[in-house]
C-alpha cells in the first residue's frame, strides 16, 4: 500500500473521496511541468479574462 | 465641473476611481472618501497570517497616488446620504466624518452629481456571540485574516501555537466561517491550506488536528452553489476536487453548521439537520458575516429613506430582480447589469456594496428555522470589472450627456479566475488555479452545469502559487498607478 492511501483510514469522510497518488503529487511541483502548466494556465486565464471584459 | 464621489478605497472603489479620473480629465473633479490610509491587497494577508509576508508588503499610503491621479481623497467615512439634497439646495450631498489623525470625528456635507457606493462589507462579528467584542469589533477567541492588521495578529497567534506543539503539546485548529450566512469560504480555504503548509515546514504537523467548519451544504461550494470542470475526460464537481483536497492533506471537515457560539477554546454550532454540537480549539480563525456598512439616507425633510435605498442586509438597491421569488424561479438575468438604483440615477454600488438579488448556492434552512447558507461571493476580479465599468458609465453621463448608454457588466456573463493558495513558497508552494465562466450560473444557456466547462476548469500544482505571486505584485503596482497600469486587466 503506498503512503498516500493511509489518509482513506483515517476519517470516514475521506474514504468516500480520491486521493492523489505520488506521480500526480510529484507532478504538481515538477519544475518543468508546472513552467508548461503556467504558461498553459496564463492562456486560460487570459481568454476568461479577455471574455469577461 | 461635474463631481464624482467615490465611497470606498478598496478594490472595486479604487478601480472605479482611477479609471475616472483617468477618462475625465482636469474638467471635472473626482473624490474618494475612504476611512483607511492605506491601500490593502486582501488576498495576500492569507500570508501575512501564516508570517510569510510582512504587513509592509500588502498595504501601501494613498495620498500619494491620488495625488499623482489628481484625485481629491479624503480619509473619512461616510455616514449618511441626502440624494434629493436638504430643506435649503436640492443638490445631493453625502455626510462624512474623517478618520484622519487631526481631523477625527470632524463632519461635513460633502455635494457630489454622481455617487459610488464602493464601501465593501461590514465585517459583522457581533452577528455571532463571542465571535466579536460586542463593539463591533473582532473579540479575543478567535482570529481572523480579513485586514492586515487582524492578520499580524493570526500570525503571532498561530506562531504560538508552533512553538507549543515544538514543546510536545499537540494543538487544534479549527478554520472556517463564523456564521450559517457567511461567504468568502475561498479565504478560509486558502488559510487552513496554508497553515497545514507551514506546520509541515516547522516540522510539527504530526502534533496537529486539523479541522475545518463551513456553512457550505458540501464542501467546494463556495458561495457559488459549487462548480463543475473537466478532469481527465470526465466533467466533475468541485465538491470531489474539494474534498480530495481536504482528505489528501489530512484535513477533517464539518459541513452545513451554523456557529451559534464562540467562547474561549470552544464552539457551539448547529448543523443543517439541526442537531447541535461542539467543537474545541486551541487556535481558530473563523470569518464574520458580511452586511452593508450602515449608511443611512434621508430626504429634504430629514426623514428616514434608508429602506428606499438600502436592502435589510445594508448592502445598496440597484439594477437587479429582488422578487425573483423561490430557488425554482431564479435566472442569471437577475443579476444586475449596470449597478445603477433604480430610485436615484446618479446613485451606483459596486463590488461587495451592491445587493445581490438571491443566493447563488441553493438556499437551505436547519428544521429550526435557521438559515445556513452561504452568501453570494463578490471577489476581486468582478469587483474591479463592475468598478470600471461603472466609472465608463458615470464617464460617459457626464461628457456625453444623461442619454448616454450605461455599460453592462452582469456578474451572469463574466467569469472570474481565482487563485487559491495552499501553501507559499517558490518551488514547493501549490495553488488551486480556478476559473469559472460565468460566474452566476445561467441553466438556460449552460444546461446541466450552469456554467461554460470549457471555460471553468481548476488545477493544483506550483504554476498556480507562481500565478498568485505574481498577481500580488501586478495589482500592487496597477494599484500605485505605476506606468502601463491601465492595461493591466481586472
Ligand atoms: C482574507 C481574504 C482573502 C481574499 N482573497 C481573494 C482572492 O484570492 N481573490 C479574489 O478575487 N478575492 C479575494 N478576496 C475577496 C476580495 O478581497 C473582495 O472581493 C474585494 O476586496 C471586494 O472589493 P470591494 O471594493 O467591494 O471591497 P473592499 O476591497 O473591502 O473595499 C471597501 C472599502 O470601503 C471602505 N469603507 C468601509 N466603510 C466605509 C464608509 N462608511 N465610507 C467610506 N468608505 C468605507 C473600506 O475601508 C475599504 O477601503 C479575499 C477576501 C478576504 C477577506
Amino acid at each position: 500500500m503506498s503512503k498516500e492511501e493511509e489518509n482513506f483510514q483515517k476519517n470516514d469522510n475521506f474514504k468516500l473521496t480520491m486521493i492523489p497518488g505520488s506521480f500526480v503529487k510529484m507532478m504538481r511541483t515538477c519544475i518543468l511541468w508546472q513552467f508548461i502548466r503556467f504558461m498553459v494556465l496564463n492562456i486560460k486565464m487570459l481568454v476568461v479574462v479577455s471574455k469577461s471584459h | 465641473m461635474a463631481r464624482l464621489v467615490v465611497l470606498g478605497g478598496g478594490v472595486s472603489g479604487h478601480t472605479a476611481a482611477t479609471f475616472a479620473a483617468k477618462w475625465l480629465g482636469k474638467e471635472h473633479e473626482v473624490v474618494v472618501v475612504t476611512p483607511n490610509s492605506k491601500w490593502n491587497w486582501i488576498p495576500s494577508n492569507i500570508w501575512v497570517g501564516v508570517g510569510q509576508m510582512k504587513k509592509e508588503e500588502v498595504v501601501f499610503e494613498l495620498a500619494p497616488v491620488y495625488k499623482k491621479a489628481g484625485i481629491t481623497y479624503k480619509q473619512a467615512k461616510a455616514i449618511s446620504l441626502n440624494p434629493e439634497g436638504s430643506a435649503k439646495s436640492n443638490t445631493p450631498f453625502v455626510t462624512i466624518q474623517y478618520t484622519q489623525k487631526g481631523r477625527v470625528g470632524e463632519s461635513e456635507d460633502l455635494e457630489y452629481d454622481y455617487l459610488i457606493n464602493a464601501t465593501g462589507p461590514k465585517l459583522n462579528f457581533d452577528a455571532t456571540p463571542g465571535l466579536g467584542d460586542g463593539n463591533g469589533q473582532m473579540g479575543n477567541n478567535t482570529v481572523s485574516v480579513c485586514t492586515a492588521e487582524h492578520a499580524v495578529h493570526a500570525s503571532s497567534e498561530l506562531q504560538k501555537c508552533i512553538e507549543k506543539m515544538k514543546k510536545g503539546e499537540r494543538q487544534k485548529f479549527l478554520v472556517g466561517t463564523g456564521h450559517g450566512t457567511c461567504t468568502c469560504q475561498g479565504a478560509a480555504f486558502e488559510y487552513i491550506f496554508n497553515i497545514e503548509h507551514e506546520l509541515k515546514k516547522a516540522g510539527v504537523r504530526d502534533m496537529a488536528d486539523i479541522k475545518w467548519i463551513s456553512n457550505e451544504s458540501f464542501l467546494g461550494d463556495f458561495g457559488m452553489g459549487g462548480l463543475h470542470m473537466k478532469v481527465a475526460g470526465y466533467v466533475v464537481s468541485s465538491k470531489l476536487f474539494a474534498e480530495s483536497i481536504y482528505a489528501e492533506r489530512n484535513v477533517e471537515w464539518i459541513i452545513g453548521a451554523h456557529t451559534s457560539k464562540v467562547e474561549s477554546g470552544k464552539i457551539e454550532y448547529e448543523l443543517l439537520d439541526g442537531t447541535k454540537g461542539e467543537e474545541s480549539f486551541d487556535f481558530a480563525m473563523l470569518l464574520p458575516p458580511f452586511s452593508g456598512v450602515g449608511l443611512k439616507a434621508y430626504a429634504p425633510d430629514g426623514s428616514d429613506i434608508t429602506e428606499k435605498i438600502f436592502a435589510a442586509n445594508g448592502f445598496m438597491k440597484v439594477d437587479a430582480k429582488y422578487d425573483a421569488g423561490d430557488y425554482e424561479n431564479w435566472k442569471a438575468s437577475d443579476w444586475p447589469r449596470t449597478y445603477q438604483n433604480p430610485t436615484y440615477k446618479n446613485l451606483f454600488a459596486v463590488g461587495i456594496a451592491f445587493a445581490p438579488p438571491h443566493l447563488m448556492s441553493k438556499p437551505m434552512q436547519s428544521p429550526n428555522g435557521t438559515a445556513i447558507n452561504p452568501t453570494p461571493p463578490r471577489t476581486g476580479m468582478p469587483s474591479g470589472i463592475i468598478g470600471k465599468a461603472v466609472a465608463h458609465s458615470i464617464c460617459d453621463l457626464i461628457l456625453k450627456g444623461k442619454d448616454a448608454h450605461l455599460h453592462d457588466a452582469s456578474m451572469a456573463e463574466m467569469g472570474a479566475a481565482c487563485v487559491a493558495s495552499a501553501g507559499k513558497g517558490l518551488f514547493t508552494g501549490t495553488a488551486a488555479a480556478m476559473t469559472v465562466y460565468p460566474v452566476v450560473p445561467d441553466y438556460e444557456k449552460y444546461p446541466g452545469t450552469g456554467r461554460d466547462t470549457d471555460y471553468t476548469f481548476g488545477e493544483v500544482g506550483l504554476a498556480g502559487h507562481w500565478i498568485k505571486h505574481i498577481l500580488h505584485h501586478m495589482f500592487i503596482y496597477k494599484a500605485k498607478l505605476k506606468p502601463g497600469w491601465a492595461l493591466i486587466p481586472e
